[in-house]
């Protein structure tokens, strides 16, 4: 079996987000990368499927030299060997397709992303690459066994869930549940240094869509605060000044 | 040139979240001086479907075959591109929903569309330009992504736009055939499983939440209490479903699911940024915390600093004062 897994980089969840040049870039002065937190989840997963030699697990990212770091990281939990598109991620649709450019050449029984990447949030990525490819894409999972060639997925819906199955090549977004995130011991942060990478170039594809600027959200005003003693008031206000009940 | 709109049901029904879209999807007709078409795959009554007029669809396309009876998002998208393509439509709009999610990128890509998911605004066209207000950085920020290509995919957050109604549209239903394409099929739904008596969290207007000063699973009582007097869903911050007290479907924040609802009610939490970045586009937000300190108390618009086991009891009393 072999999986692949889409690795994205992206700011440590505690970053303050601000932006430079007028709004128009992320400032990422003092920023700590890390592997994005759902793509933990798809990586521990493949690597739970693959363990005891049943396969073995790819991961890919799209980007720059500097993300290097992120895809050791990888490597460390566990991940066989690397792959880095060497670009700058413009956006899903660019991104997607150099990864299904990747898959095409190489066969994959599967391919796991994470939900969403934290950073630009598209949860895009996983199903645009099964519509590159033409194979099912299942988004936001929380459960996934698969017994060799076929997939039994649970995916969350408003109120509730559905479970499906998938015969064949498949492309999953990964969310909470799948699987517990995996630490790196000291033996894979060692082997990590050894294991490949390998870099290829990334292929010209048309750009659909581009980020003009960004905004932060408008500060909100002081909290109005409620003493405990009348916490009915709080209902009045409610109801009558901020009428949302 | 026209805009398509992909119309979701839950069990035939349509929720608020689809008249919302619907009415998104209008309001771009009228700026580009044309109609809306609706798409609905699946089992919905000719009445639910012409009640979609009220709301500024013109044409209704109803897709209602076996083999299309359960989201497939690959043959649903077929289907989608395939309407949009006979409606010579140039917009697609849907619900930023989880079936949205999973759906409008395939849209995009059949399409080659510039595609923009998490809308929160209505485009804005100028200079030539069309370019849509999105959440970006998991709530913490908004991105103004311009679509260059000619045609365009939109995915609206749900609670970012209302529900509108439109003054006195006639609307036509018709059946839609579309192609039989069996390699869309490989994905088979098995079954589909909803709690029916609960309000789901991601198109909830109100939400109460809990965290870790609830101290464990058995104080939940008042919480949902209070979220069924309010008709509010439930949710938890993370420590509290990674401790299972709570199920995941209810984590709120950067790593779980993203709300924008008109009234968020914080029990018991703290306000950790990861937790804000899930929340922050909630148009009210209620803070009810024994800490004075807790940051969460910068981002709120009423607090009240006390004990939880004291004030949501009070709190329930004086509601159901209120509703009489
Ligand atoms: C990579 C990463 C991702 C994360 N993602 C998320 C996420 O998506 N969502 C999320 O929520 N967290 C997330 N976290 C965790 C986050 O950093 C916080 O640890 C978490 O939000 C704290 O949860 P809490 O507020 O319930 O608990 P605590 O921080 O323990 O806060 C409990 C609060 O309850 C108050 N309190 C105690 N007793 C009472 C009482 N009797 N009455 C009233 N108030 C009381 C306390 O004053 C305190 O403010 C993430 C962390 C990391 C590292
Ligand atoms: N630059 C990238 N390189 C590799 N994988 C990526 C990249 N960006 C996003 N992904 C994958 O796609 C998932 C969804 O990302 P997105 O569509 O950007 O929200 C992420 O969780 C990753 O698994």
């Amino acid at each position: 079996m072999k999986i692949l897994v889409c690795i994205s980089n992206v700011p440590d969840t505690t970053t303050k987000i601000t932006f430079t040049n007028d709004n128009t870039q992320f400032n990422t002065a003092g920023v700590q990368y890390i592997v994005n937190p759902y793509d933990e989840i798809a990586l521990s997963k493949a690597i739970s499927l693959c363990e005891g030699g049943k396969g073995s697990v790819t991961v890919i990212n799209v980007g720059e030299s500097s993300t290097e770091p992120t895809v050791r990281k990888a490597l460390a939990i566990g991940a066989d060997d690397a792959v880095r598109v060497n670009a700058a991620p413009r956006d899903a649709y660019f991104t997607a397709f150099q990864i299904a450019e990747y898959a095409k050449s190489n066969d994959f029984d599967m391919i796991l992303t994470g939900r969403e990447s934290i950073d630009y949030n598209g949860a895009q990525v996983a199903a645009m690459i099964g519509e590159f490819l033409d194979i099912p894409s299942v988004s936001i999972i929380k459960k996934l066994d698969y017994d060799g060639t076929t997939a039994t997925i649970e995916r969350e819906i408003e109120g509730g869930k559905e479970i499906l199955t998938v015969t064949g090549k498949f492309v999953a977004s990964c969310a909470e549940g799948v699987a517990e995130p995996k630490i790196p011991n000291m033996r894979g942060i060692m082997s990590a240094r050894t294991k490949p990478l390998q870099v290829v170039e990334a292929k010209e594809v048309e750009q659909l869509s581009t980020i003009q600027s960004f905004q932060t959200p408008p500060p909100r005003g002081t909290v109005k605060l409620v003493p405990t003693e009348e916490t009915e008031k709080l209902i009045d206000l409610l109801h009558q000044e901020a009428k949302v009940i | 040139m026209s805009v398509l709109v992909y119309v979701e049901h839950a069990d035939g029904k349509f929720k608020k979240s689809v008249y919302e879209a619907v009415s998104y999807a209008k309001a771009i007709a009228e700026q580009n001086n044309t109609n809306l078409t609706a798409i609905s795959i699946g089992a919905v009554e000719a009445t639910e479907l012409s009640a979609l007029g009220k709301y500024g669809a013109s044409k209704v396309l109803s897709v209602n075959n076996e083999q299309l009876k359960n989201f497939v998002n690959q043959a649903y998208a077929s289907v989608i591109a395939e309407a949009a393509n006979a409606e010579n439509a140039n917009i697609v709009v849907l619900s930023n929903s989880f079936s949205g999610k999973g759906l409008g990128p395939r849209v995009a890509v059949k399409l080659k569309a510039g595609f923009v998911d998490g809308a929160i605004e209505l485009p804005v066209v100028e200079g030539g330009k069309f370019s849509v207000k999105k959440t970006a950085f998991s709530g913490k920020a908004f991105a103004i992504t311009e679509i260059t290509a000619e045609n365009k995919v939109i995915a609206l957050n749900p609670n970012a736009f209302g529900v509108k109604e439109s003054a006195g549209s006639e609307i036509s239903v018709e059946d839609f055939t579309p192609a039989d394409k069996a390699s869309d099929f490989a994905a088979v739904v098995k079954e589909i499983i909803r709690a029916t008596d609960k309000v789901s969290l991601p198109d909830a207007e109100i939400v109460v939440s809990a965290g870790r000063g609830l101290k464990g699973p058995e104080n939940w009582g008042m919480v949902e209490e209070l979220a069924s007097l309010l008709g509010a869903a439930t949710a938890c911050s993370k420590p509290v479903s990674d401790a299972d007290w709570r199920p995941h479907s209810e984590h709120v924040g950067q790593t779980g699911i993203t709300v924008s609802p008109n009234l968020y009610i914080a029990i018991g939490i703290s306000g950790a940024i990861q937790h804000l970045a899930g929340i922050s586009s909630s148009k009210v937000i209620v803070v009810i915390n024994k800490d004075p300190e807790a940051p969460f108390f910068k981002v709120a618009d009423y607090g009240i600093v006390g004990d939880a086991f004291e004030v949501v009891p009070k709190l329930i009393e004086a509601l159901k004062a209120h509703k009489g």
